[in-house]
């Protein structure tokens, strides 16, 4: 479902003497329906710069990203916009967006975009917004004055409202409770058995140990790092 | 009559007309720029129509002026005595009897014939000049036929009063092309400029245009499905004649709010007296 | 796929000073486009010359017409090009005020491109306006009022109603937010993001504002000196800039 083979990326900062840093070269590995990896190494070995890598949000320099066929390495901005419309999901760290927005609607925004009719978009953002334990009462604020975790949580619900058969999700369970940490694993594994391919980051050893059927240290391909 | 030339203005000028008038003839509803003259009188007063007038006067001609259908208001009179002395024609108050008809505000009530002409004069040529301001803007408008904004100012009309409350100078498009101003005749009048005999040209003297509708041309008045145009007038018969037909002034009478209506067409109105017609409030 | 628009080569010139020179792309479907850069970088030279405002020294605009496939809109008569300007394309102009008619009714407003193209039914034409009206989020007793009248987030929402009445295909839009409070501009966006999903819009959208490209736009071009210095993905171009000028861009929002 996901295959990375022979990529590398390098930052070149025109503003700061055209320094040129090279952080990720030559990572090739596969992700197959079902399974779900781990990216490992310490903080600053590019974890996240690859994974947003296979998002498309940074640009690859060399190698190919093949996901459910497409290479977004050359995709055109449409290709891309469609492939994580309709097949690669993304959980951030960090909920991005329009205020006033209602918490339900931002929840049902993916399945929106795909088509699927508002009422039964916010269905299904009403169930996972119960499962995660946000507050009814919530649902029709915007979540840009949650706390932390209240944010996190949306984050989720909105990366997990539509199935895609693919996934990044950058540090899932960071900030959350023990009991909502258990729906998010849960939620995980429930997309593992539908057949999704999953590549994530987990500071929490034990979640990760939950989860992932394989880890990859992303130092090896690090610049610097490696050795 | 030797110190003016025949009908005041030069033969010149009176060419210049001329060809503006031939032209608008020939594009029915399409204003066509010509270089007005100072007149001897002020703008507002009817120089667009006394320079058509000017130019399309022969000798042989008999004039007649009216001023919101009268003869005999000092608007009328004075343009009458100016091409009386400057002229020399013949003039009648008669509309049967005119060969040239100068006109404000209104259309005579008796239908015109084939020979004559009706000369209006006009303040403001172009339709869409209230809601579009420029001018350039405006022709490329007629240019291009677009002309959704007449609409929009009869939308604004029934929006704000129920019904399309312009009553006045109420826009026409000529067959089929090009939309038009009346000038500001009651809309009483509009269907008398269609397929009418007579030859009707139009003159703005500071607006500096003249259009024209050649004899039995196609006029339609601007409306909605759901809102047709209607032609209304006050619902009485006139108080001196009777008639129920023509388009009636309203005059206040005393201090106590009496009023009486009365045709504005003076010459009509006489006339149906002299043939022995008689309205409720006649002496 | 046939592309919506697709731009070739556009280059326009001030005399000696270079307005904006040889652009092109494609604009599919659906797709909404964001074009940034500092004032004076061509943006908004670029968008006028697209919608046909201006007339560019060189270059094609070529636009799939509904039923004559894809045409040059420089080199088409001007009456088909206005043609197009009230129907399939819309402008949304940064000062409402230079896209609404200041004396007529929001209605009268709404309906004017309805009119424009040739209906004749006023109790249908003001039914869509009020539809539209609500569909702006604005209340339908203000019908009959004029835009004088409005705030300024509403006046600037009469004029996107205004635009869309006729079920545009292309909305080309300039600084859209510019000139509204922070918090009119938030539901302004809002407006427009479900506006062009729920009509499968396309959009061109100048702004200098990159929160704004952020939210609304799948690409992004950068502008600097008349040209194009990089395009592509909108949160790739923003987050992993490429070219010198769009770091230097990107790094001088502030973070709030």
């Amino acid at each position: 479902m996901i295959n990375l083979s022979d990529v590398s990326k390098t930052f070149t900062l025109h503003n700061q003497g055209s320094a040129v840093i090279k952080v990720i070269s030559n990572v090739s590995f596969a992700v197959v329906p079902g399974e779900c990896v781990a990216l490992t190494g310490a903080s600053g070995a590019g974890k996240s710069t690859l994974m947003r890598m296979i998002y498309g949000n940074y640009l690859t320099q060399a190698g190919q990203i093949r996901i459910g066929g497409l290479n977004i390495v050359q995709a055109e901005p449409r290709d891309v916009i469609k492939l994580r419309r309709d097949v690669l999901g993304y959980v951030s760290q960090f909920l991005r967006v329009v205020p006033r927005v209602p918490t339900r609607d931002v929840v049902a925004e993916p399945l929106r975009a795909l088509g699927i009719p508002e009422i039964d978009a916010h269905d299904r953002a009403s169930a996972l917004l119960k499962q995660l334990n946000i507050p009814e009462r919530l649902w029709s604020l915007s979540p840009t004055t949650f706390s932390g975790g209240e944010q996190q949580r949306v984050n989720i619900a909105r990366g997990f409202a539509h199935a895609y058969p693919a996934m990044l999700l950058d540090e899932p369970t960071a900030s959350l409770d023990a009991a909502n940490r258990e729906v998010v694993l849960s939620l995980i594994e429930d997309a593992k058995a539908r057949g999704a391919a999953i590549i994530g980051i987990f500071h929490d050893e034990a979640a990760r140990a939950q989860v992932c059927d394989r880890e990859i240290d992303v130092a090896q391909f690090t610049p610097g790092l490696a050795a | 009559m030797t110190e003016y030339n025949f009908a005041y203005l030069d033969e010149q000028t009176k060419r210049m007309i001329r060809r503006a008038i031939l032209k608008g003839l020939a594009i029915p509803g399409y204003q066509v720029p010509f270089a007005s003259r100072e007149m001897p009188m002020p703008y507002g007063w009817g120089t667009g129509g006394v320079q058509v007038s000017a130019a399309v006067l022969t000798p042989k001609d008999t004039f007649k002026v009216i001023d919101q259908g009268a003869d005999d208001t000092t608007n009328a009179v004075s343009i009458r005595t100016f091409f009386q002395r400057t002229a020399g024609v013949a003039t009648t108050t008669a509309t049967s009897d005119a060969t040239v008809i100068q006109t404000r505000h209104r259309i005579p009530e008796e239908p015109l014939h084939e020979g004559q002409i009706l000369v209006y004069q006009v303040p403001i040529p172009e339709p869409l000049r209230f809601l579009e301001p420029r001018e350039s803007e405006t022709r490329k408008m007629h240019s291009l036929e677009e002309y959704g904004l007449m609409h929009v100012k009869l939308y604004e009309d029934i929006s704000r009063h129920g019904h399309i409350a312009t009553s006045y100078a109420y826009p026409v498009k000529v067959e089929g092309r090009y939309v038009t101003d009346p000038s500001p005749i009651p809309k009483f009048d509009n269907p008398k400029l269609g397929d009418m005999a007579a030859i009707q040209l139009f003159g703005a003297g500071r607006e500096q245009r003249i259009y024209a509708l050649p004899p039995y041309t196609q006029v339609v008045s601007l409306d909605f499905q759901d809102h047709p145009f209607e032609a209304s007038k006050a619902d009485h018969p006139c108080g001196m004649c009777g008639a129920t037909d023509s388009y009636l002034d309203e005059l206040i009478i005393d201090d106590a709010g009496g009023r009486m209506f009365v045709c504005s067409d003076t010459d009509y109105c006489e006339a149906r007296q002299a043939a022995g017609h008689k309205g409720k409030d006649a002496a | 796929m046939t592309p919506l628009l697709s731009v070739q080569g556009i280059t326009k010139r001030y005399g000696a000073h270079i307005g904006c020179t040889d652009v092109s792309f494609d604009l599919y479907p659906g797709e909404v486009m964001g074009i940034v850069g500092e004032s004076g970088s061509g943006k908004s030279t670029l968008l006028n010359c697209m919608a046909g405002h201006l007339t560019p020294d060189a270059g094609q605009v070529v636009f799939d017409t509904r039923t004559e496939g894809p045409r040059d809109t420089i080199i088409m008569s001007e009456p088909e090009r206005r043609m197009l300007g009230r129907t399939d394309w819309a402008f949304v102009h940064q000062h409402a005020r230079d896209g609404l008619r200041m004396g007529v009714s929001a209605g009268g407003n709404v309906g004017e491109r309805l009119m424009a193209v040739g209906e004749r039914h006023y109790g249908d034409i003001r039914d869509k306006a009020t539809d539209w009206l609500g569909r702006v989020e604005i209340d339908a007793s203000r019908v009959d009022d004029r835009p004088t009248t409005f705030s300024g987030g509403m006046q600037q929402r009469l004029q996107i109603a205004r635009n869309l009445v006729t079920g545009p295909r292309l909305v080309f839009m300039d600084e859209p937010t510019g000139g509204l409070d922070v918090s009119v501009q938030a539901r302004l966006l809002d407006l427009l993001r479900g506006l062009v999903r729920d009509m499968g819009l396309s959009a061109i959208i100048v702004t200098h504002d990159l929160a704004v490209v952020r939210f609304l736009a799948d690409r992004l071009m950068v502008m600097k000196s008349g040209r194009v210095v990089e395009a592509g993905l909108t949160d790739q171009v923003l987050d992993d800039p490429q070219h010198a000028y769009s770091q230097l861009l990107v790094s001088s929002v502030l973070q709030v």
